[in-house]
């Protein structure tokens, strides 16, 4: 177990988590591997399915302890997703695990049509998602995963917020008989201080407040809380915070009561502003009859700054300060 | 009944139901359709009644175009009422002009090509997994050998000793755009699969016999088979017979009338002791 990257967090800001009681998990990727190993234990039909992925998907436990319970299928994403759509269809419950930068963009088509079209209950495993992959660039960022899955029909997407979240995704997509998408990072995260209420689909509430929302998803959502926490401090602003770990079906009835009950709405996400949860929170928001300020806050439609995944959440104003800044901002406060 | 005028009723069907939707692949349907007789007929271990069965062999459509040949042969197998067909393509129907698993006796949604060949793949690993001793049949187009994802799936077969896997091409050599020699040479076909590691044959793809044989069981014990089979396009109807512009030409009406004739002079003709 690592801390946090140093510079994930200001030191503001892990002041702020030890005032907030927060504790330190570990990578949502580490937890995913375990959990499916449980649950590999439990279900003969469970099969993960790797492209030369099971190291960086911490899976080298699992198939030690499992070795009929893989398929490795090399360097080829396209073949992952077919085979795994095939297993699938003839019974096993079948997690493919890849680096979400190719498992969404290089086997879209086999996403599309293998898995959701035929309807084939397979876990698609993006593993080291958003910027987790830092300074290896645009080739392994995965920021357009959310906007290109969500065009996809019979397709649930879930980014899970920390370890709590992260268990409970692998449970409810082993248990679901249709499509799913999970999305992980590697880097170690604090653990938000609810532990209830997972559903897919639903919204959680993190932190109330009815002057401004936070709406966030992945591991942006504890920037999310810090910054809430920061902001009722220093300005007494009482803001909500929504994990939203499904980004599809969407919890719609949770963005409505927000943006009806709160000034402001600021949409937090690892994903390209483009067609991700802020524009999806949009789109509710606009067909309604509730008008909030509304921000998205994401990676803008550029390639990213070289960076770890601190350096570019930090660069973009995903943090305690910038989120808070931003709120501040659009408020006038 | 006999295979010999099954094929021949096939392709009557076949191109009634084309005319009637007014749209169809109807070189491609006609090329694969003595390959659909022989394996519903003689080779698959699957019926309307076991069509749930885990236990079931399963075919899976990669040349999804050819759906015209696959819905004739199914309703004709017992899945669906013929008339149904009357719906093909039409508004709200659930006769999409690609297989789809709304249509019962189908398995998987195909129509992008080279999604067949790692989908039966995964199926293939999942009966070795499980001990099971169905087998995985898959049909592909010679143009949509093109597409890489096949060659992908077709390391892996060989990877894991695929025996329950056969993979029929259907060479009919005529893609949309002309010659699949000259659109994108595929040749030598056979030596490409047996270099990836496969069990091939070559075998005349409207030879009922020899696609029995070729089928009826795997060719090599531990390596997937891939038959390759040399085809007509337009197979069965003279002036359709090898010409390009029948990928997904429907007959005008007399067009089809003279179709129709060849075809019931051939049943006409048609003796006792054929196949």
């Amino acid at each position: 177990m690592s801390a946090p990257a140093p510079s994930m967090y200001s030191n503001a800001a892990k002041a702020m988590a030890a005032q907030l009681g927060l504790t330190q998990g570990r990578a949502n990727l580490e937890v995913f591997a375990e959990t499916l190993q449980q649950l590999a234990t439990q279900d003969s039909r469970l099969t993960a399915v790797t492209s030369d992925s099971r190291g960086s998907g911490k899976l080298g436990p699992y198939s030690q302890a499992l070795p009929k319970q893989i398929v490795e299928v090399g360097i080829a994403e396209q073949n992952l997703v077919g085979i795994a759509a095939g297993l699938a269809s003839v019974g096993k419950n079948v997690f493919a695990v890849s680096p979400a930068c190719f498992l969404t963009a290089r086997s879209f088509e086999q996403i599309k049509n293998d898995v959701a079209y035929s309807d084939n209950h397979v876990t698609l495993v993006g593993i080291s998602a958003g910027v987790s992959y830092g300074a290896l660039g645009t080739t392994h960022h995965s920021l357009h995963d959310f906007a290109a899955l969500r065009a996809v029909n019979n397709m649930t997407i879930v980014a899970p917020a920390d370890n709590f979240e992260a268990i409970e995704s692998v449970k409810a997509s082993a248990a679901s008989n249709s499509p799913v998408y999970l999305r992980f990072g590697k880097a170690p995260l604090y653990d938000l201080p609810k532990h209830a209420d997972f559903i897919l689909g639903k919204a959680r509430t993190i932190r109330e407040g009815n002057d401004a929302a936070f709406i966030a998803t992945g591991e942006t959502v504890i920037h999310a809380l810090l910054a809430a926490a920061h902001l009722e401090q220093s300005t007494g602003l009482q803001c909500r915070v929504i994990s939203m770990p499904s980004i599809k079906p969407l919890d719609t009835a949770a963005i409505l009561a927000a943006a009806a009950e709160c000034k402001a709405v600021v949409t937090v996400e690892e994903h390209m502003v483009n067609g991700g949860l802020g524009e999806a929170c949009a789109a509710v928001i606009a067909q309604s009859a509730f008008k909030p300020i509304l921000k998205i806050c994401g990676i803008p439609d550029e390639y990213t700054v070289t960076g770890s995944q601190a350096d570019i959440f930090s660069h973009y104003g995903i943090s305690m300060e910038g989120l808070a800044k931003t709120m501040q901002t659009i408020l006038s406060v | 009944m006999q295979l010999t005028r099954k094929s021949l009723e096939y392709r009557r069907d076949t191109l009634r139901w084309i005319k009637h939707a007014g749209a169809g692949h109807t070189g491609g349907s006609l090329s694969c359709l003595d390959i659909l007789n022989v394996l519903y007929n003689r080779i698959l271990r699957v019926s309307p009644q076991t069509f749930t069965s885990s236990t079931r062999d399963r075919y899976v459509q990669s040349k999804g175009h050819s759906v015209e040949a696959l819905f004739v042969v199914l309703a004709e197998q017992g899945y669906f009422h013929e008339s149904e067909l009357e719906t093909l393509c039409q508004y709200q129907s659930h006769f999409v002009g690609h297989p789809t698993r709304k249509i019962p006796g189908v398995e998987q949604n195909t129509g992008a090509l080279g999604h067949g060949l790692p989908i039966c793949t995964g199926m293939a690993i999942g009966a070795k997994m499980d001990n099971a001793d169905f087998r995985v049949f898959t049909l592909l187009g010679d143009g949509e050998i093109a597409e890489g994802s096949n060659w992908e799936a077709a390391m892996a077969a060989s990877h894991y000793k695929l025996d329950n896997l056969t993979a029929i091409v259907d060479c009919n050599t005529l893609q949309i755009s002309g010659r699949t020699s000259d659109v994108m040479n595929n040749e030598p076909l056979a030596e490409k699969f047996e270099a990836f590691g496969w069990a091939v044959k070559t075998v005349d793809g409207h030879d009922l016999t020899a696609l029995t044989e070729a089928l009826e069981k795997p060719l090599v014990l531990g390596k997937p088979s891939a038959i390759i089979a040399r085809t007509t396009k337009g197979k069965g109807v003279s002036f359709m017979e090898d010409v390009g512009k029948w990928h997904h030409g429907v007959p005008n009406d007399d067009e089809y009338a003279r179709a129709l004739a060849e075809i019931n002079t051939a049943l006409a003709a048609l003796k006792e002791d054929s196949l």
